[in-house]
């Protein structure tokens, strides 16, 4: 990414499509940054934080939430269209959020039990990730994202540099901070070795497992993962049910709890 | 030394100007973190360790030392896990100053390593602190060490020092070596100096020349520890055995239960390989370098125009042993393993680098092409 011209401010927008806001919160809750960024970007469309909007097109688009609806497949191709740059926040918007469990069943059995009027639903059998309607820049992980990650995505792009968002798994971020592996040393199951790194390695830090919230890490061995917790008395449906949570429509984590689920006799 | 006078060893430390930092129990493990007197050591525990497995339990005794290693090491003092190597910041005028951002070094006490961390410490030594371009931090910080070994009254399930000649008992790198003797009636350390630091430290407390019968009993108990070594590492032409078997199908073969995950190198108290991050502040008038552990098993380590070198768990597992245990030897003068165990207990998956090293040489690719010359 080029660096943006000093003089003029960068035209920011943030987008919400199927999610729970949490990651446009990110945003605000970088209440030490949030002046620093002001002075460098010109907040156009960001509703969780104001009402005034400014028309495109627009420098940076960070767009929070995955696509499913037909209305939000149109929207998103407008909002493509209006931005230089389009950067995804989130789990949601990487991989389908929590609401990609849909893409395992039959959305139609939901809303008939749901909703007093189906007919009423618009709605699509799967919930996607951005990245299968429009072309991202950048996909910035998890569920939340973590804040520092979101300034540091926003900072790369004004001073020009790519962004540093290690692909690695958790366990790097645990060790680091000298955290004892709960795996180990407790038998508490912790998708930390397959998952990307991210949130800092929060809750071994505090005595629970990882739930995966960034989605899988760059070479994720879940199979060997996977057989570590069988030895230690977990259940194959179990093992479905952690890899089917905010990540469960990424690539590696649904491959292997279909797996996972065909394989349990 | 009464086992009473631990506490005045402390002091006396201390009155040195020392932080004392040392084995001590937090989150279900005995780890490495500051002490602020002898109370704070892990008084009547040890630890159960097996492959991917650590456990805490009591002793029946009082003994202070009768545990194995844990999953923190010297390194962390050492050689940080982060460390802000330079900070830079443009003024008004767009004029650049730079300062160091290493802080000064800390004078610290380890109180408590065993003989093969201290042979850890002598590897990174080599690694880190010789040769024409030593690293400065680590190299100050080395300097401002009082190191205050332990010699073992217990082997860990997964240490292997006798195998790497790396212990059980302290021979040289310390200022002070205990070994503690637990009796029925007594309770109480001999020590050996190995510094005049180490002397001046014992100048202000209570102890007496060791008789014959208390030295016989310190020699006993790192004999003891050998023989209940957990287990070993045939170093044999180890070299030469890995060179010729870097197609042995036994690296498919962990490369399945292998993570990549980097606890291994995490761990281990040699392996010493970190990357640099650059960090630019949103305004654009602060940059940072800092350095920060990293590991031969992620992608990002081998990364270069184009991709990763190294694009397989199998190839960086690979990486990981041979460079440990073989062509360590030819860039440093000796193995890169110590035997202390840590990668084997503290790896999710139980990958056992003495099982692995045995398999390879069950298999070595050498024999069967003997074998199949023979035959034809």
């Amino acid at each position: 990414m080029p660096a943006a011209t000093r003089a003029r401010k960068l035209k920011l927008a943030v987008w919400k499509f199927a999610s729970c806001d949490g990651c446009q919160l990110s945003l605000l809750d970088c209440e030490d940054e949030l002046l620093a960024l002001a002075e460098r970007v010109r907040i156009a469309n960001f509703l969780e934080a104001s009402r005034a909007t400014v028309r495109g097109p627009y420098d940076l688009s960070l767009v929070e939430g995955s696509i499913t609806t037909p209305h939000d497949a149109a929207r998103i191709q407008e909002v493509r269209q209006a931005s230089r740059y389009l950067v995804t926040i989130g789990a949601c918007a990487a991989a389908g959020g929590i609401q990609a469990l849909r893409n395992f069943r039959d959305v139609k059995e939901f809303t008939s039990i749901v909703y007093a009027t189906p007919a009423y639903i618009s709605t699509l059998d799967r919930s996607t990730p951005i990245a299968a309607h429009v072309r991202v820049d950048f996909e910035l992980r998890g569920c939340p994202v973590n804040k520092a990650q979101l300034i540091e995505v926003v900072s790369a792009l004004l001073n020009g540099h790519s962004p540093h968002t290690p692909a690695h798994p958790v366990c790097v971020e645990c060790k680091r901070r000298g955290t004892v592996c709960v795996m180990v040393a407790r038998s508490v199951p912790c998708l930390g070795p397959i998952t990307h790194a991210g949130c800092g390695a929060i809750c071994p830090a505090y005595g629970r497992g990882c739930y995966g919230c960034f989605g899988p890490s760059e070479s994720p061995n879940i199979a060997s993962l996977a057989a570590q917790w069988i030895a230690a008395g977990a259940t194959r449906s179990a093992i479905v049910r952690v890899l089917r949570a905010f990540n469960a429509a990424a690539e590696p984590f649904a491959a292997a709890s279909k797996a996972y689920e065909d394989d349990q006799g | 030394m009464a086992r009473s006078a631990l506490e005045d060893m402390f002091r006396a430390i201390q009155a040195l100007g020392y932080e004392i930092v040392g084995p001590t129990i937090r989150d279900g493990a005995i780890v490495y973190a500051e002490l602020k007197g002898a109370d704070d050591l892990p008084i009547g525990w040890t630890d159960v360790q097996g492959p991917g497995s650590y456990r805490l339990e009591r002793r029946a005794d009082g003994a202070v030392f009768g545990f194995a290693v844990g999953p923190h090491s010297v390194k962390k003092y050492l050689l940080p896990p982060s460390l802000r190597l330079w900070r830079a910041t443009r003024d008004s005028r767009g004029a650049i100053s730079v300062e160091a951002g290493t802080e000064n070094p800390r004078k610290l006490a380890v109180f408590g390593l065993r003989s093969c961390e201290l042979h850890a410490i002598a590897i990174q030594d080599k690694v880190l602190a010789a040769g024409a371009h030593p690293d400065a931090h680590y190299a100050s910080q080395r300097q401002h060490l009082l190191l205050v070994a332990v010699n073992c009254m217990t082997a860990g399930a997964t240490c292997f020092c006798t195998s790497m000649r790396t212990g059980p008992r302290a021979t040289h790198g310390y200022d002070l070596a205990l070994t503690e003797l637990v009796g029925e009636r007594s309770h109480e350390f001999v020590i050996e100096f190995g510094s005049g630091t180490g002397m001046r430290v014992m100048e202000g407390v209570p102890h007496r020349v060791a008789g014959d019968a208390q030295i016989a009993a310190a020699g006993e108990v790192t004999r003891r520890t050998a023989a209940a070594m957990g287990r070993g590492l045939e170093t044999d032409g180890i070299k030469e055995l890995l060179y010729a078997n870097l197609e042995n199908s036994r690296w498919d073969e962990v490369a399945s239960r292998c993570l990549a995950c980097t606890n291994c190198t995490m761990v281990c108290p040699t392996c010493f390989c970190t990357s640099v991050e650059d960090r630019v502040e949103l305004g654009g008038s602060v940059a940072e370098r800092v350095r920060m552990w990293d590991s031969c098993h992620t992608m990002d380590f081998s990364h270069l125009h184009g991709g990763s070198v190294r694009g397989s768990i199998k190839a960086r597992y690979r990486q990981w042993l041979t460079h440990k245990l073989a062509s360590w030897i030819d860039q440093f003068g000796s193995s890169g393993c110590v035997g202390c165990g840590r990668c084997i207990t503290w790896c999710p998956a139980g990958i056992d680098i003495t099982e692995e090293a045995a398999a390879i040489r069950a298999t070595d690719l050498r024999k069967r092409r003997m074998v199949a010359a023979n035959e034809s």
